[in-house]
């Protein structure tokens, strides 16, 4: 049979009203689900961090624990397929550029927390064919997850090893699934975001604001008054590898 | 002319044959890989290419010395090339085609491949290698077939072909530099920071390449009517000996300026090559193999009168290629990653999987590179035959 002109209006009219109908009875739960929850945004200029490994006491993973829960970091149980965004390391493998077999006891001893440098001068950036690693106006390097196609020419750029491939389906070892941050896929590249879902809502690192001793701190390079800026004013600080020219932005006090 | 390649001795089919199969099973561990992730590979956090990304790099070498074939005979109007500079450009064809499949199985996410164009990204030396690869790829195949399909009818090529010829030299250049500028530019890998990385890579291509086009045409001769010609393969034995020695010197530079300087960041790569890293030493054998090879190889080459002698001469040229595929294919992708910026130590070896997917490419190329080739055998022996009645 075919339609005539009139079941063809009759359609398109149904089909019309099905789509404006929802949107004018149902504005009020809507509008509440996109509600953020918690404050305004943290913002900055450019965003650093400071640590000074020396308040972390012996046997400490708090900022680890706590960064890796909050992005789904998963566990493998290999170093081989290991995914960690925050990690510890020996003074010599930091900085082996400041490293001799005369430093102090203490030093040698002393385990860093590493991630990623959020360098002012990102060569992951630059080498990425498909810009799913870009910079943000406020210095965060960030990854688009769903863009990245899993060539790792950016693992090969990085110098400070910060970058993790999914090397198989990360998500049977997930401990406990986080909901309000996105699990990875297999083949793509991760790495530490300083946390831009928490600064979106106003709220510091996961690393910072688990850490209890203020072994780390946080805040915006660009203001002369701010606390990190008044700490690495007046505390020695070396950055990582700085000589290659990334302009790294985790300082750390020794 | 495709219908030449349909018709063939029994030796013939037994090789395509044993191709395919090679495909196949390449193909399959592939599926694997898609399944598992490159989890199913040796490569590691720390060491994150491996012997994808390696023949890659060895196959863009192979690809860019047909040039050494096109120069002589188009700017310089050298005739002994004239017949054989088409399985140059056919060896190239097949070479860029591997280069892209490896680059295609090294990728996490291989579904999202046309990210590199739909988001294309000037800074990144990736996206300029997929533009001169496709590039090289488009202009071999067009040359290469046009020039052989007016061959076939006895008329000179069309005109437009000559300018595209021209193009083919430096682009062929194009494509091993910038193969070159993915590692030579990376800050934190002392290994690869070198500038004389793009010459060294150009060296090692124009003495692999060639050295492999001489065993394939002694191949030809051997099993098919086609016979390249004393001259032209002679020569192309003393472009190999000049390219080698230009390779060898360049390494030899490399070592000096790693171990005089004595700047770890440079000096411990190559420590772990030849002589290995706290008791690592997986490569050690692999490069003093190379390293003797290379020289056994120049010194048969250099001698004119063991040069001349076809069994010598097969001999130098598998050294040759054995060596630098070693040094290139092997060696200098993942001693890039070795020790790693933060000091640590972790080996790789390929996994069975791995080899298998890699020997499945390779037999690709070849499978592509015979029915060139017995496109090309044909179609001489069709024009030979004729001038022969008259």
């Amino acid at each position: 049979m075919k339609p005539s002109r009139r079941d063809f209006l009759k359609i398109a009219g149904m089909s019309t009203l099905s789509l404006v109908v929802p949107t004018i009875i149902s504005p009020a739960w809507a509008k509440e689900k996109l509600t953020i929850p918690g404050g305004e945004p943290l913002t900055a200029k450019r965003w650093g961090m400071a640590i000074d490994a020396s308040k972390c006491p012996a046997g400490c993973v708090d900022c680890i624990t706590a960064c890796h829960g909050a992005h789904n970091v998963p566990d493998f149980g290999n170093p081989k397929d290991e995914v960690k965004w925050i990690w510890q390391e020996k003074f010599a493998a930091a900085f082996p550029n400041e490293s001799h077999p005369y430093l102090q006891e203490s030093r040698k001893q002393l385990r860093l927390p590493v991630l990623c440098n959020q360098c002012a001068n990102p060569p992951c950036v630059r080498v990425c064919p498909t810009k799913s690693t870009f910079q943000r106006q406020d210095g965060i390097v960030m990854m688009d997850y769903h863009r990245c196609i899993g060539c790792r020419l950016c693992m090969a750029a990085c110098p400070y090893g910060a970058r993790s491939m999914n090397y198989r389906d990360p998500q049977p070892f997930i401990r406990k699934i986080n909901p309000d941050f996105p699990t990875r896929t297999k083949g793509v590249v991760e790495k530490c975001n300083f946390c831009e879902e928490r600064l979106a809502i106003g709220l510091k690192p996961a690393c910072v604001a688990a850490c209890k001793k203020k072994a780390l701190v946080f805040g915006d390079m660009e203001n002369p008054r701010s606390e990190i800026r008044l700490l690495i004013e007046n505390r020695f600080n070396l950055r990582r590898r700085a000589s290659l020219g990334t302009q790294p932005q985790i300082y750390y006090i020794v | 002319m495709l219908e030449k390649a349909l018709k063939g001795s029994r030796g013939y089919w037994i090789w395509i044959s044993f191709l395919l199969t090679v495909i196949t099973l390449g193909f399959f561990f592939y599926l694997r890989q898609l399944d598992y992730g490159l989890g199913i590979t040796g490569m590691s956090r720390d060491v994150s290419w491996g012997l994808y990304i390696a023949q890659f790099t060895f196959l863009v070498g192979i690809a860019a010395s047909a040039v050494m074939l096109v120069l002589p005979y188009y700017l310089h109007d050298y005739k002994a090339f004239g017949k054989i500079t088409i399985l140059g450009e056919f060896l190239a064809v097949s070479a860029v085609i591997m280069c892209v499949l490896f680059v295609f199985v090294d990728l996490g996410q291989p579904s999202r491949v046309l990210n590199v164009m739909l988001y294309p990204a000037p800074t990144s030396i990736l996206f300029w290698d997929m533009i001169v690869l496709s590039g090289y790829l488009l202009i071999n195949i067009v040359t290469g077939w046009i020039v052989l399909s007016c061959d076939r009818k006895e008329i000179p090529p069309p005109s437009w072909v000559k300018p595209l010829i021209y193009l083919s030299i430096p682009w062929a250049i194009s494509i091993h530099t910038v193969t070159a500028f993915i590692y030579a530019g990376l800050p934190g890998r002392g290994f690869w920071l070198t500038a004389i990385m793009a010459p060294r890579f150009l060296a090692s291509a124009f003495a692999s390449g060639p050295a492999l086009l001489i065993i394939l045409c002694l191949i030809l001769k051997r099993y098919t009517s086609f016979d390249a010609g004393v001259k032209a393969i002679q020569t192309l034995a003393k472009i190999v000996a000049y390219a080698l020695a230009a390779s060898i010197f360049f390494v030899l530079m490399e070592l000096f300026t790693a171990f005089y300087s004595q700047i770890p960041e440079h000096a411990r790569h190559f420590s772990y090559l030849f002589a290995g890293l706290e008791g690592h030493t997986k490569l050690v054998a692999w490069m003093w193999t190379s390293a003797v090879l290379a020289f056994a190889a120049l010194g048969i080459l250099t001698i004119p009168q063991i040069r001349r002698n076809d069994g010598w001469l097969a001999v130098a040229c598998v050294f040759v290629f054995v060596s630098l595929w070693i040094e290139k294919g092997l060696g200098l992708v993942v001693t890039g990653f070795i020790p790693s910026p933060l000091e640590t130590i972790t080996e790789y070896v390929p996994t069975g999987a791995e080899i298998a997917i890699t020997l499945g490419i390779w037999a690709v190329g070849l499978f592509i590179l015979t029915l060139f080739y017995r496109i090309f055998v044909a179609v001489r022996r069709d024009i030979d035959g004729t001038n022969g009645r008259n």
